[in-house]
């Protein structure tokens, strides 16, 4: 079960995702790379059965590239996270796809912002959250701890004590962690898959 | 319902596909578009049209990106070039889903030329009206292609498309050598100089550079004045060394 959460700062955004691909008893990999890169500001954490995940993120990113080229102009985070949600529930009722997500993104207007997406094509815009397992441990740590305006250091701390109670408590939770932030300058990987 | 299955391009007694060659005519029509393959720089170069009055100056793009890498640029019906375009774009983000690669330059050439074919042998429809410039580096080689009304496409070295081009044509084919556009200042100065064979001004002309895993840029207007005026400097002292060794 895959366990991504994400944090919202001040003018960034904190996604993190396990590393592990599973299947039943057997670990197929310890370096699974959950976060992806949508364009130069938006990353999406996805969370859910493994062939649904790459295939449908690989599609709204194509497709957030084709808009960009036929308009020369990128989508904002709103705009691409309800393009999101428009694919997912159009999907829903004939051959729905198993994935949650975590949209993080920043623009000029609205600064850093977080999305919550889930397979059932509900979307809300958030300063913090997760989906799977993950969801119930750490709900209750980031609503207690979570602050708004937090830097960069407050933020990776607050994401350091999710991982921490994910190993400590979390059955299937991997060991390994990605976490990658995104900003104003762009997308930063601030731990990645594979190390 | 009336029929729209028989088709309009159809062979001649003598083996012409007449609406090909007139849309061959629609393109000669258009504005001039060139393409200039350097060593390691690809040079586009348009005609820009004089708007009416009361319309937006901005510029109407001739030069349109594909993909990251792969640039068009086009003479003729600038609607046709529109859709053709659109499809192309879409194929280029269909390609990377499917295969997780950029495409080549020489892929967009052939889909975009197949596109144009199938309009020729299909019922109810009229071949698109334009010829296409296609640019970009494939593993770091740089590329041209073209495609045109009859949907054939081939690569080039350097080629114009649109008005006058034949003109533009027979002075690259004297002009272009390889050590001409050895630099990438001499492939774009190459390029400014064909285009003002024929056409009048600076302000007509646009021009795009393309650079090895760079995006695409456009020369400024004040670059672009100063080569003119450094070709036009070069022209009027070629022909005064031409008279007095007469």
């Amino acid at each position: 079960m895959d366990s991504i959460f994400g944090i919202s700062g001040r003018d960034f955004v904190l996604l993190a995702a396990d590393t592990s691909q599973a299947r039943s008893i057997v670990v197929l990999k310890t370096d699974e790379d959950k976060i992806m890169k949508l364009d130069d500001h938006k990353l999406f954490a996805m969370a859910g059965e493994n062939g649904d995940r790459t295939a449908f993120c690989e599609y709204i990113q194509k497709n957030l590239h084709l808009y960009y080229y036929r308009n020369d102009l990128k989508l904002s985070t709103r705009a691409a996270a309800n393009y999101t949600r428009k694919e997912l529930a159009e999907a829903l009722r004939s051959d729905p796809y198993n994935v949650n997500l975590l949209l993080a993104g920043y623009d000029e207007e609205e600064g850093a912002s977080l999305y919550f997406i889930d397979y059932l094509s509900s979307m809300s815009k958030v300063p913090f959250g997760a989906h799977g397992y993950a969801g119930f441990f750490l709900s209750g740590l980031l609503d207690r701890y979570w602050q708004k305006d937090m830097d960069r250091e407050q933020v990776l701390a607050l994401a350091d004590r999710c991982i921490n109670e994910l190993r400590t408590r979390l059955l299937v939770a991997g060991n390994n962690f990605t976490i990658k932030i995104v900003d104003k300058d762009g997308i930063q990987v601030v731990k990645a898959a594979s190390s | 319902m009336a029929r729209y299955d028989r088709a309009i391009t159809v062979f001649s007694p003598d083996g012409h596909l007449f609406q090909v060659e007139y849309a061959l005519e629609a393109v000669n029509k258009g504005t001039t578009a060139i393409a200039i393959r350097g060593k390691d720089i690809l040079v586009l170069g348009v005609e820009r049209k004089s708007v009416a009055k009361l319309q937006d100056n901005r510029t109407v793009r001739k030069i349109a990106k594909l993909d990251d890498k792969i640039t068009l640029a086009f003479a003729g019906l600038t609607a046709d070039a529109r859709v053709l375009i659109n499809r192309a774009r879409i194929e280029a983000q269909s390609y990377r889903l499917t295969v997780e690669d950029a495409p080549s330059v020489e892929h967009m050439a052939k889909y975009i030329a197949g596109i144009q074919q199938k309009y020729t042998q299909s019922g109810g429809v009229r071949p698109f009206g334009i010829s296409t410039l296609i640019v970009g580096f494939d593993h770091n080689e740089p590329k041209l292609f073209s495609t045109d009304p009859s949907g054939t496409y081939a690569e080039w070295k350097a080629l114009a498309v649109g008005r006058n081009s034949k003109q533009v044509k027979e002075f690259l084919e004297t002009n272009y050598k390889a050590e001409a556009v050895e630099s990438q200042d001499a492939a774009v100065k190459l390029a400014v100089k064909s285009l003002l064979e024929v056409v009048e001004a600076s302000k007509n002309i646009e021009v795009a550079i393309v650079r090895n895993n760079q995006p695409l840029t456009f020369l400024k207007d004040e670059e672009l004045e100063a080569l003119v005026k450094t070709i036009e400097e070069e022209k009027e002292k070629e022909k005064q060394e031409a008279e007095s060794n007469k």
